[in-house]
């Protein structure tokens, strides 16, 4: 990895595998991170999609958005049918049957439903068995695509269709995020890592290294949806970047267990700076924002732990 | 003539996917497909077999598995029973839709609840629309045999379809029968290597499973049909190679002493040799004109064979293993009343149910059966299904 290459602007692919005329919102950063995944892995790289709005706006039958080998089946089963393409495709290589001799790098690709919720026992299961594959979660914080209901990645205080903010109930969700990066991670894979389209040579790198790495890679990418998080579609980057000062969602990667910011602010903004512009937020009290701020502060802190901890067993 | 063998169905089925040179299996033990898919990790583990091995947390991922692997342009097997196939449902959908050819051994096991590890024929009925063409083996002879050839059905480009072949769990997957087995000469000849129509292949990629929107899904789902139905055309040949190389003939409809009888039971699995023995008696001992008829084929369900089959008998005992809650009959009578209806001299189609969760179904039964569906026939008895063997 000593020599692993860093994108830069004047680096970038100019090649495009995700086509134009897709069907996604204005504004929706998930296919922008999807764009810059597959500039990042060119030509030789197979996608297995889950269903979602990824799915649904790329494959309108006979539109396909895809020049890249793609594949849907289901909705929780992304991680197992990658497993297989993964398995398939090696083992035809074997034998001598099959095309293509290179390397054929296979992802996954889901949304946060389909990962941390219905997708959760597929991802486990093919990261456990140590499969040569990456996985991508792009998450949005809630089931967008069948019209903004919660998922367990749907952050505290956040009204959605299911966890609406109401009179009896003003808080919205009541359960924090579910941390997605830490069970992956505990499945002792080699590559973990968080990334946000807003930062575009920082997710690129660490799509070109998790593809290079032997074995399961998962990264968790966030990406703002304007439709959902109730906010203006010309946001979608500027709150991407904000969601990484404010600490909000940290950019960082976990190597062979080893915790590395890859991204750090001297200064961190307040998260309110996160919440204002979003709609979804717009209900919560001075109160209930200072507790999302502690428990933000709180996640950050116990997150640099590990980095230290990391920085002195690699010293 | 080779060599007779006497070993457990389970291996033998494992023999010949190992002859059939399989690319990959991914599995979820369940019982009675255990030792199946325990043989065959064996194998590969013994590298008497060169394939992927891919034990998975579920079946539900089994089948997503083989749906990726088979779209690599891998050959693809899998087994699984009961409980197992009900949580593959989902995916049993997409597999013909996307035109994968896995073919899955399926050791039929009742469904729960409550909970029961023992045969009937729940499992597949309840995966009887997914659009998989559906086989069901007698002996072990044939579970062997059958695996062989769905290979080369289902791979047939005409086709390009999954296959399930159905053998009665522990009746069947756990006994020791007698196999005569192919050399891998005899098998290579038969079955050639598997040239996928379409794969998952970087130098020309492909879009597979996309959005059908309403301009374009009752046509997918049209084609998808038509393709099933056809199939048989293709398992006809197949069988018919089969017996030409081999000697072993196989048909979609088999019958048994049926001609000129005027009573036919109809069986489909493993029951079908005990059927068999209670004809036996019905002709030599008793002078009675009773034969029978067994599906081999379930689906796509072979009507017109079904129809010349029955043609010139007066009554039809169906056993079915599996209960259509609240339905006009057992599955598989309703099958049979539905391709007879509005045939002129049709026969009388009485449905019975029977051998449910391991339930024995003894040479008496069949006897007592065939009694029955005479004494229904006389009164022209209208009823929807009778469950038989039950204590009351």
């Amino acid at each position: 990895m000593e020599n692993f290459n860093v994108f830069a602007a004047k680096l970038t692919p100019q090649q495009e595998f995700l086509a134009g005329g897709h069907r996604a919102c204005q504004g929706c950063a998930e296919l922008l991170a999807v764009r810059l995944v597959a500039k990042t892995l060119g030509h030789d790289y197979v996608i297995a999609n889950a269903t979602g709005c990824l799915e649904i706006v790329t494959s309108s039958f006979p539109h396909s958005a895809w020049k890249v080998p793609w594949i849907h089946v289901a909705f929780e089963n992304a991680a197992a049918v990658a497993s297989g393409v993964e398995a398939g495709i090696r083992v035809l290589q074997r034998k001598g049957r099959y095309p293509v001799q290179r390397k054929v790098t296979v992802v996954a690709q889901a949304g946060d439903g389909g990962t941390v919720d219905i997708g959760l026992q597929a991802l486990s299961g093919a990261l456990e068995r140590g499969h040569d594959m990456v996985y991508i979660c792009y998450d949005n914080e809630a089931y967008m695509n069948t019209g903004i209901q919660r998922s367990s990645s749907t952050p505290y205080g956040a009204t959605t269709t299911t966890s609406p903010a109401g009179k009896a109930d003003p808080l919205g969700q009541h359960t924090m995020k579910k941390n997605i990066v830490e069970i992956a991670a505990a499945h002792n894979i080699p590559y973990v890592a968080t990334a946000s389209p807003s930062y575009p040579f920082d997710l690129m790198d660490k799509v070109k290294k998790a593809a290079a790495t032997p074995g399961p890679a998962y990264i968790h990418c966030l990406v703002p949806c304007p439709t959902g998080w109730r906010m203006a579609p010309n946001l979608a980057v500027s709150i991407g970047r904000i969601a990484v000062e404010s600490k909000v969602f940290p950019l960082y990667e976990i190597e062979n267990g080893d915790y590395r910011m890859t991204v750090t602010h001297k200064k961190h903004r307040p998260v309110v700076d996160y919440l204002k512009p979003q709609g979804r937020f717009r209900h919560l009290n001075e109160a209930q924002i200072a507790r999302i701020q502690e428990q933000v502060d709180k996640s950050y802190e116990r997150l640099q732990k590990k980095v230290k901890m990391s920085q002195n067993e690699l010293d | 003539m080779a060599k007779r063998v006497g070993i457990e169905v389970s291996l033998a089925i494992s023999e010949a996917v190992k002859q059939a040179k399989v690319d990959a299996v991914a599995a979820y033990p369940i019982t009675p497909q255990t030792h199946i898919v325990e043989h065959l990790s064996e194998l590969v583990a013994d590298a008497e077999l060169d394939a992927a091995f891919i034990p998975v947390e579920s079946e539900h991922s089994a089948m997503s598995v083989c749906a990726g692997t088979a779209a690599a342009g891998a050959r693809t097997y899998t087994a699984t029973s009961s409980q197992g196939l009900a949580l593959m449902n989902e995916i049993l959908y997409i597999i013909p839709a996307l035109r994968l050819p896995i073919v899955m051994t399926i050791a039929n096991r009742a469904l729960s609840g409550p909970i029961s590890i023992w045969n009937d024929h729940s499992d597949i009925m309840g995966a009887r629309d997914t659009g998989w063409i559906a086989l069901f083996a007698e002996n072990g002879q044939e579970a062997y045999d059958l695996t062989l050839q769905s290979f080369k059905i289902a791979e047939d480009h005409r086709v390009l379809l999954p296959i399930s072949v159905n053998i009665d769990g522990f009746t069947l997957s756990h006994v020791i029968e007698p196999h005569e087995f192919l050399d891998q000469e005899e098998v290579d000849a038969f079955l050639p290597e598997y040239r996928p129509a379409v794969q998952l292949n970087p130098d020309q990629p492909v879009s597979m499973g996309m959005v059908g929107v309403p301009e374009i899904y009752a046509e997918a789902k049209k084609c998808q049909d038509e393709v099933l139905k056809n199939s048989e055309a293709v398992i006809k040949e197949v069988f018919a190679e089969f017996a030409t190389r081999f000697g072993r003939e196989y048909r979609v409809v088999e019958s048994y002493r049926a001609e000129g009888a005027e009573t036919l039971l109809l069986t489909m699995g493993s029951v079908s040799e005990t059927a068999m023995e209670a004809i036996d008696i019905l002709r030599d001992r008793q002078q009675r004109s009773v034969g029978l008829i067994r599906l081999r084929l379930w689906r796509p369900f072979p009507v017109a064979e079904l129809r010349r089959a029955v043609a010139g008998c007066r009554r039809l005992a169906v056993l079915d293993r599996a209960v259509s809650f609240g339905a006009t009959g057992g599955p598989v009578a309703e099958e049979v009343r539905s391709a007879l209806y509005g045939i002129d001299g049709a026969p009388y189609v009485g449905s019975f149910i029977a051998g449910l969760g391991g339930r024995d179904i003894t040479i008496d039964d069949f006897i007592a059966l065939a009694g029955q569906v005479e004494k229904m026939a006389e009164t022209n008895e209208i009823h929807q299904y009778k469950m038989t063997g039950v204590r009351e």
